[in-house]
């Protein structure tokens, strides 16, 4: 079970955690203060919290970045699903499907999500569709993959047995292959939201006119840091609060599992 | 090789031990007033139903857990108590029930492992030993170059056996070790740890749930209760030594087989009423 | 081989293959859209990459390309070593103390949702020049994906087997090296894979917004230059290092854990 899923269990207050997360922000704080090389170029903390909440939590403008960032997600994410779910059922139900498809998948994930935005660019005839492209190429690969390991992974046993019942395949399908595979989506969907997040960004940072983003690297791109972590701290925030929302979804789906 | 004399080592002595997980919470009493004496040598089996402590009593002699009450004694000297908690130790081997064999190291660096660890033998003297221990034990010589993966369920036992007694042990502590297998492996293994211990005899200390294995192999059976664990019963194994199956169908086998069986039933039926899992 | 070139599956393959190759042509060339017709066809591309004299100065013959690739791959590479180096040992420490874990977990915790990409223009800002930051940011992506597979690998292993080592006279030191490393080396492994794929997916995003060469930059370079042919020379180029990274990874796991893949057969 890959690791990188992040599933979250109840457990007592992590005191020790709560001590070194403050103590980061504290030796942050006084390495701007001492005005330590390297470091003086950057904001505080308390400055960047300053900042934020005079100039950005009331404008419009900032919480429009979200916005922007968040529909492409969502656009690319479900897209992703509605593509890659199908696409994984069949690679792992039918065989000569695989053969022929499986073997142009295998070649075509290794490129980078992001190595596409220039075709995407050129092919799509707004920006806005070629971002949500992106965004789509980064999460549907991983819940194609994630599924087709799904079906794979369905004991035989269970479909010879209904098959020996007299089960139609339609109903196997409906009623053994659907259920079994459910954790696999899940944790294809969590897994594609935090690439999707990723993906985003720096798509945004490359091609985008709005966005959060793009927030960030205009503040890199006028030397004002402070917006540069605005839009990192925010960009955070929104990724773990999908995340958050997806591996709720992936519980739902599978309840019975750790 | 070995004469009566190495056996001389490895008396036990358990008295009044207690063990209490979560005392200031859920308070489960594991063991309460376990008292027994195994002889330097004896075979010793310990029979009870699932999650009656015996795990838990075989975990506190090998050093894995803590007496919270009464205390243990190893050749007459105080080895465990509440207060001492030995850490583990090569005079104290364990078999673990679903084999721990190091399955990245092959059969003969597993069995070398002990003494070279220690530093007790040269990586050629223990070699020696190994292959030596090895043969004896059934052949398992020519496995040495190859992985525990490769072997059956049968073969790794008996390889992990080797490795335990390589570390000349005082108790050797075997935690069910054949509960995973089938019928016919088991008898093969049955015969095969008692030739073993003809040629190897230290105090063994053997935790099964099976009592015509327990009364097959031991010198001493001990019934304990369903949980908290204390000795109900003792039966001294009247049988001669080497033992053979035909024996399992003699008058004094079933005798007292059938003195035992009650009570081990009893405990057995207390302990599915009331839902027990393994603890340890 | 006879077998290889009889089966069915090798077949089925080849016209995959045939058939995205046919569907990317004919749309380029008959599709009367300007999507379509701007596209760089599969020949055109091909004949680019291979020809000794490419009309955009980037083919299998050009010293050019070849700087790129050895750019990004040292990029990768270098990120990659970093990663492991301080990844691996974390993560052993995360699993094996868990008063430490709880120290590290927070703050992982932390830096976590922050998508790696999100960090380029802050990098860019610490760290001197942009190769460190677009290495930083390639390392971060791998540092994590490792830690955290290293973290499952030790909590994964067999409690009996510590014991056993235990019983057997190891000290800590000896835990550490004869149990828990060798125990958590195939889910490092799988972590390290995943490291690989990673970091080369990050890293030519990093090329792509802030590099003066390398495959990632490559492809910006190409498309503000309307070369387009190279665009995809690149991409492919790209997909193909990261395959054989990953693969290089999986083969050098194979030699190490030997016993798993005599014991089942394959190492996973």
């Amino acid at each position: 079970m890959n690791a990188a899923s992040g599933g979250y269990r109840r457990r007592p207050l992590n005191w020790r955690g709560g001590l070194a997360v403050g103590a980061f922000l504290v030796l942050w704080e006084l390495l701007v203060r001492f005005k330590v090389p390297g470091i003086a170029t950057v904001p505080g903390p308390i400055e960047s919290l300053v900042v934020f909440w005079n100039k950005y939590a009331t404008q419009a403008a900032y919480w429009q970045s979200w916005l922007a960032s968040f529909r492409r997600v969502l656009l690319g994410f479900v897209f992703a699903q509605l593509l890659g779910i199908p696409l994984g059922l069949l690679l792992g139900t039918r065989d000569r499907f695989r053969e022929l498809v499986f073997p142009v998948i295998e070649l075509l994930r290794p490129i980078p999500p992001l190595a596409w935005v220039p075709l995407s660019i050129l092919f799509w005839p707004t920006h806005e569709f070629s971002i949500v492209f992106i965004t789509f190429i980064g999460a549907f690969f991983i819940i194609t993959i994630n599924v087709f390991d799904g079906v794979r992974a369905i004991r035989r046993e269970h479909i010879w047995l209904a098959r020996s019942l007299g089960a139609s395949e339609a109903r196997i399908f409906r009623r053994i292959v659907l259920p079994s595979v459910l954790p696999a989506i899940g944790v294809g969907m969590t897994l594609g939201m935090a690439v999707t997040w990723n993906v985003v960004i720096a798509a945004e940072m490359i091609a985008g006119d709005n966005g959060l983003g793009r927030l960030t690297w205009e503040g890199y791109v006028s030397h004002t840091s402070t917006v540069v972590i605005i839009g990192m701290v925010s960009i955070g925030i929104a990724g773990y609060l999908s995340v958050l929302v997806i591996s709720w979804l992936e519980r739902r789906l599978a309840p019975w599992r750790d | 090789m070995s004469t009566a004399t190495e056996a001389r080592h490895g008396g036990l002595s358990v008295r009044r031990a207690g063990k209490i997980y979560d005392p200031g919470g859920a308070a489960v009493v594991a063991l309460e007033e376990c008292t027994f004496d195994v002889a330097p040598g004896e075979f010793a089996a310990i029979v009870g139903p699932s999650g009656c402590g015996k795990s838990t009593l075989l975990n506190i002699i090998a050093g894995f857990d803590r007496l919270t009450s009464g205390e243990v004694l190893l050749d007459d000297a105080p080895f465990a108590t509440s207060a001492i908690a030995p850490p583990p130790g090569p005079d104290r081997v364990v078999v673990f029930q679903n084999g721990a064999l190091f399955p990245w190291m092959s059969v003969l660096e597993n069995v070398i492992y002990g003494p070279t660890r220690q530093q007790v033998l040269t990586a050629h003297a223990a070699r020696d030993k190994a292959m030596d221990m090895l043969r004896r034990c059934g052949g398992l010589d020519t496995a040495a170059e190859r992985f525990p993966g490769q072997l059956s369920s049968g073969m790794q036992r008996r390889v992990e056996i080797v490795r335990a007694l390589m570390n000349e042990p005082r108790v050797l502590l075997l935690d069910e070790p054949f509960r995973a297998m089938d019928t016919v492996s088991k008898a093969a293994m049955h015969r095969h740890l008692l030739e073993v211990h003809a040629l190897y005899p230290k105090t063994v200390i053997f935790i099964t749930h099976d009592l015509e294995e327990a009364i097959y192999l031991a010198d001493t059976v001990y019934v304990m209760t369903t949980r908290p664990g204390r000795i109900k019963r003792a039966l001294r194994v009247s049988l001669e030594r080497p033992r053979s199956r035909d024996m399992l169908a003699s008058q004094a086998y079933l005798e007292m087989k059938r003195q035992v069986a009650a009570d081990v039933h009893e405990e057995a039926r207390k302990a599915f009423e009331r839902g027990e899992r393994e603890l340890a | 081989m006879g077998a290889v070139l009889r089966s069915r599956k090798f077949w089925l393959m080849l016209a995959g293959y045939g058939l995205v190759l046919a569907i990317w042509y004919a749309s380029v060339k008959w599709v009367p859209l300007k999507s379509f017709t701007r596209m760089p066809d599969p020949l055109g591309v091909i004949r680019e990459w291979m020809s000794p004299e490419p009309a955009y100065g980037i083919s299998i013959f050009t010293a050019a390309y070849y700087k790129h690739i050895f750019a990004s791959t040292l990029r990768a590479w270098t990120a990659f070593a970093l990663a492991l180096g301080l990844g691996i040992p974390l993560g052993i420490l995360m699993g094996w103390s868990s008063r430490f874990n709880a120290y590290a977990e927070a703050l992982v915790g932390l830096l976590r949702p922050v998508p790696p990409l999100a960090w380029v223009p802050l990098a860019i800002l610490l760290l001197p020049g942009a190769e460190a930051a677009v290495v930083f940011v390639t390392f971060l992506v791998a540092f994590f994906a490792t830690t955290l597979n290293t973290l499952v690998g030790v909590h994964a292993i067999d409690a009996d087997h510590i014991r056993a080592a235990k019983c057997l006279g190891a000290t800590r030191r000896d835990l550490l090296f004869d149990v828990i490393i060798p125990g958590a080396l195939p889910q490092i492994f799988t972590g390290l894979q995943i490291a690989m794929g990673a970091a080369w997916f990050s890293l030519a995003a990093g090329e792509m917004i802030a590099a003066q060469y390398g495959l990632g930059f490559l492809i910006m370079d190409a498309y503000n230059l309307i070369q387009y042919p190279t665009i995809v020379i690149a991409m492919g180029t790209l997909g193909l290092m990261g395959f054989i990274s990953s693969a290089v990874i999986r083969q050098t796991g194979d030699r190490l854990m030997r016993w798993r893949l005599e014991a089942t057969g394959s190492a996973r």
